[in-house]
């Protein structure tokens, strides 16, 4: 399972990277490893406004469905399109091409709440 | 010859070939042209099969052989409890005061239907602790709906509908949803460690929005609420409600009642307690019981019993309405009255510590080799994690190198092969490659025995050849399903 040391992690397994102002949003492996295939993802559309920690996309998996919860506030300037016809990129690339949307950060100091890899890591060996 | 070619009764029809032989016809022929406005006319002729009477019989007898029942063999399929039906509700379903009566006789031609319904109410609410009872709803789903209309109306007539349904994050996926259907925002409260609701997750989200938390008591995963008494002090406090799920009152019947645990409002899922058939074999039904403060909100009509005679009350003003055409799936109200008459009391007891008793006698003898998801005691299923397959592996690498893991998966379609059906997995969402395996009262010990001497030989077998389990199932009539295709690339069409 790989864990990149230049991103920020969420408890709910998704992943930051942040450039400026802008944060791009993603799951991580091992979420994607979770779920197992991926079969369809629902994306919000460009301008959306996310709240930290609130739900604002689905990825379907065969297993279940899961929501996407927004590691930090702000508005969505772009949207990874490709995703909604060819989902299963996020199970090949969960770090490059299965990005899901890029934020423009209302707070960016909400990154302080989030872990690095380091932390991430543990938080996985300790089974959350 | 035992073969799994079995054609569609489409592809066996042959032109001309008819399963009936009728006299001439009295009546003069009339072509539809002239008496059926063209609008309501087919444009194709229609494609049904032309086949025989025993072409027929054969091709169903055939398909039904393949079928996979609880009566056909061990079905542990968690959080569904299938338990075996017995024949005798078959049988007093049938009756001919039963099954032949209509729903538009007159009330007093249908006393014994009535009296029927009135006392599984009674029943219905003995065994939960409750106080009025409706047995309208058609399924589990439904009953969750009907409860919180009712809750939504209780929180109207006080002033505020209220916005807010708690539900944990252990619960049934029909939970939230039947929440959203009736206009409520879903909050999650997250689980304690030991996977039960905890009062100090819970208190930060009440507040005078909440209309209900959603409970499932036994839990999805097989555990007891034990902090109930208090969840329920501390909604009660806010003014809200506590709805329990009552899925798995198999677990808790004739010991335990949710009425007596400050439960307002719960729903049954007859079919899985009260042994009416499930899913294909049904119809459902998911009864509700309230207490008395959700009375006025009953959907109507509601039964009322005056001295010896019993009549339908269709004029409550404050009544949700009605929910299901008629009375509800009346043929499963008198399975279950059946089943309950039969136990009793102490039957009802004895078949809940049986259910127990085998769902913690089947964790005992496989949690040493597949790993327990929590250590608490489970009540009426045994839970395990994907946690011990780290030490298997398929001995296959992706396109990338990356070794691909044995999944809980490859042992469930495993189990096929050895005759059993494969207990519910990758539910509930919280324990990561869930197994999860309600054997219920029905079986007895040397099935138990079987399944799990059968799960620790296909863990012998993963070590020494993993495709017997990545390629299972192996004896069915089609082999592991393309599960990621068939979602991508739906065929909905011939």
């Amino acid at each position: 399972m790989t864990i990149p040391q230049d991103l920020k992690y969420s408890k709910e397994h998704e992943w930051v990277r942040v450039e400026g102002q802008i944060a791009t949003i993603g799951v991580t492996d091992f979420a994607q490893e979770q779920l197992g295939d991926i079969v369809m993802v629902e994306l919000p559309s460009e301008g959306t406004i996310l709240t930290k920690d609130e739900s604002f996309g689905v990825v379907e998996s065969v297993k279940s469905v899961s929501d996407v919860f927004a590691p930090v506030s702000g508005k969505i300037v772009e949207a990874n399109d490709p995703l909604t016809d060819s989902p299963g990129i996020m199970n090949e690339d969960c770090y490059g091409e299965g990005w899901i949307v890029k934020v423009e950060m209302s707070d960016p100091k909400e990154l302080d709440s989030l872990m690095d890899a380091k932390a991430y890591q543990a938080c996985l060996a300790e089974g959350h | 010859m035992k073969t799994f070619n079995e054609q569609t009764i489409f592809e066996i029809s042959s032109s001309g070939r008819k399963g009936y032989s009728l006299p001439k016809t009295e009546v003069p022929q009339v072509n539809p042209d002239e008496v059926i406005p063209k609008a309501f006319l087919r444009k194709t002729k229609a494609k049904l099969p032309e086949v025989s009477e025993f072409d027929v019989v054969r091709h169903f007898t055939r398909l039904s052989q393949w079928n996979f029942s609880i009566d056909t063999a061990f079905y542990p399929l968690g959080s569904c409890t299938m338990k075996y039906n017995p024949r005798i509700n078959e049988e007093v379903a049938r009756f001919p005061g039963f099954a032949l009566s209509h729903p538009y006789q007159d009330e007093k031609t249908m006393q014994g239907s009535l009296q029927l319904m009135h006392e599984l109410q009674n029943y219905l609410c003995e065994i939960s602790g409750m106080d009025f009872c409706t047995l309208q709803p058609a399924a589990g789903a439904h009953g969750e709906f009907t409860g919180l209309l009712m809750i939504r109306s209780y929180h109207e007539s006080r002033g505020n509908p209220r916005t807010k349904v708690i539900i944990p994050d252990s619960a049934h996926g029909t939970n939230p949803a039947s929440a959203a259907i009736c206009g409520y925002q879903v909050v999650t409260v997250k689980t304690g460690k030991d996977g039960i609701v905890v009062p100090e997750e819970l208190a930060p989200l009440l507040d005078n929005e909440v209309a209900c938390l959603m409970l499932t008591n036994p839990s999805t995963i097989g555990l007891f609420e034990k902090n109930i008494q208090k969840i329920a002090d501390l909604l009660h406090s806010k003014g809200a409600l506590l709805y329990c799920d009552g899925a798995n009152m198999n677990a808790l019947m004739g010991v335990a009642r949710p009425g007596d645990m400050g439960v307002d409002c719960m729903h049954y899922n007859l079919h899985k307690t009260f042994t009416t058939p499930h899913g294909g074999g049904g119809p459902g039904a998911g009864p509700v019981v309230v207490k008395k403060i959700l009375e006025p909100f009953l959907p109507v009509p509601v039964i009322v019993k005056e001295g010896d005679t019993y009549r339908l009350e269709t004029n409550c003003p404050q009544s949700i309405g009605r929910v299901r055409a008629f009375f509800g799936n009346f043929g499963m109200f008198v399975r279950a009255y059946t089943y309950i008459r039969e136990l009793g009391p102490d039957g009802i007891r004895k078949t809940c510590e049986m259910a127990v008793l085998n769902a913690n006698y089947l964790r005992a003898l496989l949690k040493d080799h597949l790993t327990l998801a929590y250590e608490a005691d489970s009540l009426h299923e045994a839970i395990f994690t994907d946690k011990f397959l780290k030490d298997y592996s398929t001995g296959k690498v992706t396109k990338d190198g990356r070794p691909i893991p044995l999944k809980t998966l490859d042992i469930a379609k495993r189990l096929i092969d050895y005759g059993f059906h494969p207990p519910t997995v990758y539910f509930p969402l919280i324990v990561s490659g869930s197994l999860m395996i309600e054997p219920t009262e029905t079986e007895n010990k040397q099935t138990l025995d079987a399944f799990a001497e059968t799960v620790k030989k296909i863990l012998a077998e993963a070590k020494t050849t993993p495709t017997l389990l990545t390629e299972a199932p192996h004896t069915t009539p089609v082999r592991r399903l393309d599960e990621v295709k068939a979602v991508r690339e739906p065929k909905l069409r011939a």
